[in-house]
């Protein structure tokens, strides 16, 4: 993974650029001694490592704000982080950046149930706001597997999913306002409380912009009433083929659960092998349908469920008759990936989304590669929005064993898009699949979307080396080749 | 004028490229229907999309359809009704409003103007409902972002910087939707109260409850009158009215918990069927301003919801003024009367646009004759910060402002 070469002249200037930034964040807010940097060297993707140039936690808007400005007037580079536990590297630090945490950004600072939404700093975990609203009822829809770790404005940056996406919207459904500090240290606000403000769509664009556009520093979430009654089936397949039909004509049938996943045969194994959860061994797929909804919703829905489940050749069919039996029933999908990381020293977390019906060929595809790699596969598949989890098993120990990871990865995100799918469903693009971009979009795709950049961040120097494959100036992207003349195209129709 | 009409997206890509050489201005049409939408426009050319149209993928099971821009809603609307399913986001035919008659416009119009019915506030806006695009830039070329599933991180989500950018960025050629079954059945509860206040009341006890409203809306008693349904106007009374939507028997148990529920604000009723589906079309396409003879200057206001009440009360001071409330509250129907071209009054944009800024949210300008958008403008004016911010976004799709230009503001 090649990253933007580090600039000399700000490395040698570490020192000094601490003791600048210390004027903006006092005390312990700053942090330059290299055993205490080590922490921030890594994110979720933890396969790839560099230590920060500074660490600044700021506490406050106005010393993000100033930090940003300095940082800004000097030509430094920033890499925004949250919580640290993005899949794709998108808080991977730079050599000769600025790492500017978050983590301090921790409160609740109001929830309006009137309006149905809390205002929230960046720093609060996804899961902390449904702690703090459940005991009234409500809850936050997002809910991904990070969860508990994972911070909101990290969530806002990736447009991060869960398992839920289906029925109740990615990050990016959810939200209703923003305050954001530009690079150069303005603070703006987005939205608030009411619902689409005709203007650009600031707030869509700058979800899942994945830190290079700007640093959020408060959130406005829209709160949901939790259902009644929750419950799920838990269905086996002979095969992975009739699982997906099962989806599809679930689906068919008008019926979007809140939830709907499938594990392949490995996966399966794997998670029974770590939690027990009770799942069938001897099945090729295994689906979880989750409904939500008042108790006769949920009832009527779980009879048509069942019925379209065994239609399809379902060989094992479960419905829980318990929160507890529910929660056990996902208890193996949602410890899917640390049952996966028992069976094998490493592995690689995969995330492309298809159109469902592609899955029985690029399971197969996916089978031939993992044969032609000779490295495992294990599949968790958000079945009902089409975004598959392969979990490519390695061993780093073992000398270019990542870098076969790494390419049997790229081939399964390649497979996706050519089957019309695309590289990154929820985990972003990161480092991880920056350089991947050229399979879904052309070179003008592209610089389109890094002229969005330069509107925001025309130095770019919020989060280089993510995302984007080249880095152009933006001069140079702004310049335009005109051939004038006579109309070119004498076969179009005009009055 | 040129008229251009580009049968496929490399012709349509060949006139915007010509347009931005010669340093043309160009209008983009779907198929007009809100061309008395929007800051008036005077360009050299114009650009009609409306052969740009057809459904080229439609998948049920996959919830997703693709079509050209051009695509006639009726059209879509058809092929979705075929397969019992829907645009959740109910997209409003504001032709009435806004022409006199219906006029549902293009796909590529409701996409680009982020038009949403009363389901909004449970299924989302149209631009949480655009999976992808192709279309050509400001700078004459040709671009996609996006894609056809349900869920993608991958780059900048450009599909919700098209939607709702009149145009002003990019011509779209293609658009692919996520699209969502037709409920099984709906009921719409009736609440008669003419105190806007104890309707927001009803409206959010309703949103806040595990009932799954998908519509909650609020006419006062004039309004109720003209809608033209036996029990809307029966009590002489304002209404606020509360949708269900979903299989049979959880529709009539959320419809019985919830009319329990609001029950204890006032007298309630309960609409099925054909009448409870002609009032939420008399809301969602904003019938109350469109009858035959009504030229009153109309604003759509967009505010955090329990400021409806407030709001709503210090609109009503306008000359001639009157007003309903959908979303919860959340979104105002404000129709202000400015006979004779009164142009001093301005329509009522500086109130409204005062109480709006106090309250914060958003005052669109939705119905007026061109010298009022021309000289209030039409959307709420933006901060300075975000107003350069706009400006260069722009600048980043179409340099030489050859799109629309200032469809949305002064030179965007």
């Amino acid at each position: 993974m090649e990253m933007p070469k580090p600039d000399d002249a700000v490395l040698s200037n570490r020192l000094r650029i601490a003791d600048d930034l210390r004027a903006i964040v006092p005390g312990e807010g700053v942090i330059v001694d290299e055993d205490e940097r080590r922490p921030y060297e890594s994110d979720g993707l933890t396969a790839y490592k560099t230590s920060p140039l500074v660490v600044v936690l700021p506490e406050t808007v106005e010393q993000v704000s100033a930090v940003l400005r300095y940082c800004h007037e000097n030509g430094i580079k920033v890499v925004p982080r949250g919580a640290g536990t993005s899949l794709s590297g998108g808080s991977l630090p730079l050599e000769d950046g600025v790492l500017l945490g978050l983590g301090k950004f921790n409160r609740i600072l109001e929830v309006d149930y009137d309006n149905r939404c809390a205002r929230v700093q960046p720093g609060v975990t996804n899961l902390a706001i449904t702690k703090a609203v459940e005991a009234d009822g409500f809850y936050y829809a997002p809910d991904p597997s990070s969860q508990i770790a994972c911070s909101i404005g990290g969530n806002v940056a990736e447009n991060s999913g869960g398992v839920h996406c289906l029925k109740y919207g990615l990050t990016t459904n959810n939200l209703l306002g923003l305050e954001v500090v530009m690079i150069d240290g303005e603070v703006i606000r987005i939205g608030g409380k009411h619902l689409d403000s005709e203007a650009y769509d600031l707030l869509g664009i700058m979800t899942g912009s994945e830190g290079l556009l700007g640093v959020v520093t408060e959130v406005t979430v829209r709160l949901l009433r939790a259902p009644e009654t929750v419950q799920a089936l838990l269905i086996g397949f002979p095969s992975s083929e009739q699982a997906g039909d099962c989806v599809a004509k679930v689906i068919g049938a008008g019926i979007i659960p809140g939830g709907m996943e499938m594990m392949d045969k490995p996966a399966i194994h794997a998670a029974e092998d770590f939690v027990h959860a009770g799942y069938p061994l001897d099945v090729e797929a295994l689906l979880i349908v989750e409904l939500d909804g008042p108790a006769q919703e949920v009832t009527h829905l779980i009879g048509s469920v069942k019925e379209i489940a065994e239609s399809c050749g379902a060989v094992s069919l479960k419905i829980s008759e318990s929160e507890q039996e529910r929660l056990g029933f996902w208890a193996g999908r949602k410890a899917a990936f640390p049952a996966v990381g028992r069976i094998s020293p490493d592995y690689l977390c995969m995330d492309g989304t298809i159109p469902r019906h592609q899955l029985p060929k690029v399971l197969s595809r996916m089978t031939e590669l993992s044969n032609h790699y000779g490295l495992r596969v294990a599949n968790v598949f958000h079945a009902g929005d089409g975004n598959l989890h392969p979990l490519i098993l390695y061993d780093a120990n073992i000398p270019g064993e990542l870098r076969k990871a790494e390419d049997f990865g790229g081939d399964i995100l390649k497979l996706c898009v050519e089957v019309g799918g695309v590289l990154t469903g929820e985990h972003g693009v990161g480092v991880e699949k920056r350089d991947l971009m050229p399979a879904m979009f052309t070179e003008i795709d592209l610089a389109q979307q890094m002229r969005l950049k330069c509107a925001f961040d025309p130095d770019g120097l919020l989060n280089p080396g993510k995302v984007f494959p080249t880095l152009h100036r933006c001069a140079e992207l702004g310049r335009m080749h005109i051939h004038k003349g006579k109309l070119p195209f004498p076969d179009i129709p005009r009055f | 004028m040129t008229q251009f009409v580009p049968e496929t997206a490399e012709q349509l890509k060949d006139a915007v490229a010509w347009a931005v050489a010669e340093e043309y201005s160009v209008s983009v049409k779907g198929a007009g229907t809100k061309a008395g939408f929007g800051r008036p426009m005077e360009t050299e050319h114009e650009i009609d999309l409306s052969k740009l149209g057809g459904i080229t993928l439609y998948e049920p099971e996959e919830l997703v359809l693709r079509a050209g821009a051009g695509t006639p809603m009726a059209e879509v609307t058809a092929a979705l009704e075929e397969k019992n399913q829907q645009l959740a986001f109910e997209p409003p035919d504001l032709g009435f409003l806004l022409k006199g008659e219906s006029a549902a416009g293009t796909l590529g119009g409701v996409i680009a103007t982020n038009l949403s019915g009363p389901r909004r506030i449970k299924s989302g806006a149209a631009r949480d409902h655009f999976l992808g695009f192709e279309g050509v830039s400001g700078r004459g070329e040709m671009f996609k972002s996006g894609g056809r599933v349900m869920k993608n991180v991958t780059g900048y989500d450009l599909c919700k910087l098209m939607a709702g950018s009149w145009g002003t960025l990019a011509v779209m050629s293609q658009v692919t939707v996520k699209v969502l079954p037709k409920a099984e059945k709906e009921r719409t509860i009736l609440l008669y109260t003419d105190d806007p206040a104890v309707a927001v009341r009803a409206l959010t006890d309703a949103l806040n409850s595990p009932y799954e409203v998908a519509g909650a809306a609020w006419l006062p008693k004039a309004l109720a009158a003209s809608a033209g349904i036996d029990l809307v106007s029966a009590e002489e009374s304002g209404v606020a009215a509360i949708r269900v939507e979903g299989p049979g028997p959880s529709v009539e148990y959320r419809c019985a918990r919830l009319r329990e529920a609001v029950g204890v604000l006032g007298k309630t009723e309960e609409l099925h069927s054909h009448r409870g589906k002609t009032l939420w079309t008399h809301i969602r396409d904003v019938m109350p301003f469109a009858a035959a003879g009504d030229s009153r200057v109309v604003w759509k206001i967009s505010v955090a919801p329990s400021e409806g009440p407030a709001v709503y009360r210090q609109v009503l001071f306008l000359k001639g003024a009157e007003a309903f409330m959908d979303w919860g509250g959340g979104l105002i129907w404000l129709a202000v009367d400015m006979s004779n071209g009164d142009m001093d009054s301005k329509g009522g944009a500086e109130t409204v646009r005062d109480i709006v800024a106090k309250s914060g949210g958003h005052a669109t300008l939705v119905r007026g004759d061109g010298r009022l958008r021309a000289d209030v403008g039409v959307f709420q004016p933006l901060a300075p910060g975000l107003a350069a911010l706009t400006r260069k976004i722009k600048n980043g799709f179409d340099p030489h402002g050859v799109l629309n230009p200032g469809r949305m503001y002064d030179g965007v």
